[in-house]
């Protein structure tokens, strides 16, 4: 078990300077002096440019370029963005936020997807199985930044329910609207998952063998359909964590959230090369650890799975 | 029938959602006392993004930082709804040559953290200001004080790869023209005389900064202390990525003293949500308004909204190392140009009124501009002419249509609607293929402009810095100008500058610059396109709020309920 731990950790180092290598160059090719880009039509003076320019090493060569980075990160020092604040401040500050929407809303799907997919494989083609199918199907087509604009239209400004954005002091109130719109596509897939596996392992011998000792109806379900039917689901979400972080850019744009998707867009746009490896960085870290925890609940869900062979 | 399941189902989700949804959002803003006059004490929430610099006042060049620096300070002048320049901690201003000044400097005035300002304030903050190695982005704003060059004196050294690096080298530590005579006299020698310069005082390059500013710039201006209408709420108020809050200063005594307890800007990365936060009054006031509500904001904010002209204005730019526009040809064809842009039509349709059709290269807002320049008339639409003066060119020197004549622009930022616009004008009018050639970025554009590789049309934009005929002309069209990227040359344009900004008085200044138009309009190096409007909207919570004479919202004047 430690062992496996070890060895997924040590497959952490190639990924990671693979992306960021990757990630990096690409920005640097993007066209258009990011200094320049700074100032707009006023430029300051030469001195102003240059000074900048050598500072963050735009005039060093690509590989320089990316040594310096990762001398920067291995030393814990991520250095400062082009508004001259330190990076690590501010991922300190955007990767909470994110990280509160993105529980959220894997809470929103894995809750609600998984008891209403428990719910509608249980009473396959019942009223309630054909209405959530069809439900799902209609939420899985409309695009997330139609779903975000809709909800914020109705819940936020029309209704009044809720705050149409979040803004500063985000909070697990005012996260819970874009919460939902993010969610919401992925707990149509948790759920049709979930309805799929329960629905199969219902006519399992061991579900038949259960129900023949006598078990309780609950328990029957909760303990040997519903345990063995999770690994495809607890896969999906876990892959989804990772998404989910990173992947927010449309809803924090729509919801105005300062999060992790807004800063990266921002960084994009100023072609700022270490605030967004930084970031990408972060995210490498936060995929390979959740596929790690998925991994391990493998074993926990089902005992046949061994690690160390 | 299965879709009204469908929806009842939706419905179930829905109201799950928003059972929860319903207690995590409550709070919010709580009910002023509503009355005509407004709420002294209710703080007004306004649109804004991250300042990209910290906050002082001489490094701050864009509008994010611009608006909260000149809420925290006061300069010797200020600048009134119409640009109209008023004293502020200025007693008296005074030249009899226009080259030396004498400014007297109202006594007994403080920044917020006790500190007194006198004028050696005044002359320690512009020395700052103007030192290279001080790397202020504003600093070329003192060129005109003696003494100038030496401050902001640099090294160009050339590097093995021919590549030229600037470095600051300053050798003296103050500007010679510049003299705090006595604690309330600060007197000023320009390199040559200039009338204008005088209107210059009220922008933000020339605030003055207390001692700890000069000390440490840059832990300054993350608490920046000021002596304007606003303060910091308190120490960290600027929260990075999300807000400002500014609250009154209780004891400013100026022209422009608030009428609102406080302003907090909202940070946003797109002017959508920000919409979205007015209609349900999340948000105060926004003049930032996202292009697809140009149509509708005067209908989702009936009576809360107001559009004024403000001093920026837009033009066409048309680089003279374009074989095709040099030459009595290339003259005839950037007439024809211009006479083929239905620049009234498009600033209706396209931008839904928020542009008016420009009437020279000077919006009409700013101080001495005149109608009806000579040379002016090529601003109006007209087939006929534009498709003769082309014909004309043709006949001198054949067009080469090779490639398609190309308008350089990023798309973002509704660019592209007008610029199609436009090209099809040019197709239509004179027969060549015409095409918006998109850049993802500006930086893009700028660095093709600047390395002059962009052989089509460039779009330009200048928005005033200071309300005089000179901003508008100098920075831009002058022989090696700072924003001249077409490199544009005219000694007699050079020379009008040069006697205007002599002249003694402000009407002859204004004639001459004037008549320097006219030299534009004569060469066309652009073709001026429109001037700009600014909408803006504001909440149920603002009785009323205006923009000033730069579009700029002017914050202190807004009345809450």
């Amino acid at each position: 078990m430690v062992r496996f731990i070890l060895r997924r950790l040590l497959q952490v180092i190639p990924v990671f300077i693979g992306t960021t290598l990757l990630v990096y160059y690409m920005v640097f090719a993007l066209p258009g002096d990011p200094i320049a880009a700074l100032f707009g039509d006023r430029q300051p003076p030469q001195a102003v440019i240059d000074t900048l320019r050598s500072q963050y090493h735009l005039d060093e060569p690509f590989f320089v370029q990316y040594g310096l980075f990762l001398k920067n990160l291995f030393t814990f020092n991520l250095g400062n963005d082009f508004t001259g604040q330190p990076i690590a401040a501010s991922l300190a500050r955007v990767f909470p936020v994110t990280a509160m929407l993105a529980v959220e809303a894997l809470a929103i799907q894995a809750i609600f997807g998984v008891a209403f997919g428990v719910f509608a494989g249980l009473r396959r083609g019942g009223w309630f199985d054909s209405t959530v199918l069809v439900a799902s199907l209609v939420v899985i087509a409309v695009p997330t930044f139609v779903l975000g604009f809709v909800f914020q239209l109705v819940f936020g400004v029309q209704l009044g329910w809720a705050k149409p954005t979040v803004g500063a002091n985000a909070d697990w109130g005012s996260l819970l609207l874009p919460a939902v719109v993010l969610g919401l596509v992925s707990f149509a897939y948790v759920l049709r998952l979930t309805r799929a596996s329960v629905s199969e392992n219902m006519n399992a011998d061991y579900v038949r063998t259960a129900t023949a000792k006598g078990l309780s109806r609950p328990r029957v379900v909760l303990a040997h359909i519903l345990r063995n039917s999770l690994i495809p689901v607890v896969t999906y979400l876990g892959a989804n964590l990772g998404g989910l972080m990173g992947g927010a850019i449309v809803t924090e744009g729509i919801f105005n959230v300062p999060g992790v998707g807004n800063k990266l867009y921002q960084a994009v746009l100023r072609t700022e090369g270490p605030t967004i490896v930084s970031i990408v960085s972060v995210l490498v870290l936060v995929f390979v650890v959740s596929n790690l925890l998925v991994d391990l609940l493998y074993a926990w869900l089902d005992p046949r799975i061994r690690y160390d062979q | 029938m299965r879709f009204t399941r469908t929806s009842k189902a939706l419905g179930i989700v829905a109201i799950a959602a928003l059972a929860l949804t319903g207690c995590g959002a409550g709070g919010g803003t709580t009910e002023g006392s509503g009355d005509a006059t407004g709420d002294p004490n209710k703080v007004i929430t306004a649109y804004s993004n991250e300042p990209q610099n910290p906050l002082l006042p001489a490094n701050t060049n864009e509008v994010y930082g611009g608006r909260v620096v000149e809420l925290l300070f006061e300069g010797l002048r200020t600048y009134d709804a119409d640009g109209k320049p008023v004293n502020a901690l200025a007693e008296s201003i005074d030249s009899s040559d226009a080259q030396n000044w004498t400014i007297k400097v109202k006594q007994g005035q403080k920044f917020t953290n006790g500190e007194a300002i006198t004028a050696k304030t005044f002359v320690d903050s512009w020395n700052f200001a103007a030192n290279s190695k001080n790397l202020q982005n504003n600093g070329f704003f003192f060129e005109s004080i003696a003494g100038y060059e030496e401050v902001s004196a640099v090294n160009s050294e050339k590097t093995a790869d021919g590549k030229t690096t600037t470095t600051p080298a300053p050798t003296a530590e103050t500007m010679s023209g510049l003299t705090a005579t006595d604690d309330s006299t600060i007197t000023v020698k320009l390199n040559q005389p200039e009338a204008d310069w005088s209107l210059r005082l009220g922008y933000s390059a020339f605030f003055p900064l207390p001692s700890a500013a000069l000390a440490d710039p840059k832990t300054f201006g993350e608490n920046p202390v000021g002596n304007g209408p606003y303060k910091f709420e308190k120490e960290g108020a600027w929260v990075h990525d999300q807000s400002i809050s500014l609250v009154k200063n209780a004891d400013y005594s100026g022209p422009r003293e608030s009428k609102n307890g406080g302003v907090t800007f909202k940070f946003y990365t797109d002017p959508g949500p920000a919409y979205t936060d007015l209609q349900s009054d999340n948000l105060d006031i926004t003049d930032v308004l996202p292009s697809n509500a140009l149509k509708t904001y005067e209908t989702d904010f009936q009576d809360r909204n107001a559009t004024k002209a403000v001093a920026t204005n837009s033009t066409l730019n048309i680089p003279p190392y374009n074989p095709n526009f040099q030459g009595e040809a290339g003259k005839l064809r950037r007439e024809a140009l211009s006479y083929a842009i239905n620049r009234e039509e498009i600033a209706k349709v396209v931008f839904n009124g928020t542009r008016t059709p420009a009437k020279a290269f000077v919006p009409p807002v700013i101080d001495g501009f005149k109608e009806g320049l000579k040379g002016s008339e090529i601003l109006k639409f007209d087939a006929a002419k534009a498709k003769d003066l082309w014909e004309q060119a043709n006949k001198i020197q054949p067009y080469d249509d090779s490639k398609p004549l190309q308008i350089a622009s990023n798309t973002d930022g509704g660019n592209k609607e007008w610029i199609d616009a436009v090209a099809n004008g040019f197709k239509n009018n004179l027969g060549i293929q015409a095409e918006i050639q998109p850049f993802a970025k500006f930086a893009e554009v700028l660095n093709l402009r600047k390395s002059q590789q962009l052989p089509g049309l460039t779009r330009a934009g200048w928005q005033g810095d200071y309300p005089s005929l000179y901003n508008f002309l100098g920075p831009v069209w002058g022989t090696n100008a700072s924003s001249n990227y077409e490199k544009y040359t005219n000694p007699e344009f050079d020379k009008l500058l040069k006697e205007g900004l002599a002249a003694t008085s402000t009407e002859d200044a204004n004639a001459k610059f004037n008549q320097a138009q006219e030299v534009l309009f004569e060469d066309l190096p652009g073709l001026p396109l429109w001037d700009q409007a600014r909408p803006i909207v504001w909440s149920n919570n603002v009785v009323k709020a205006e923009t000033g004479w730069n579009g700029s919202i002017l914050y202190y004047n807004i009345t809450a309920k």
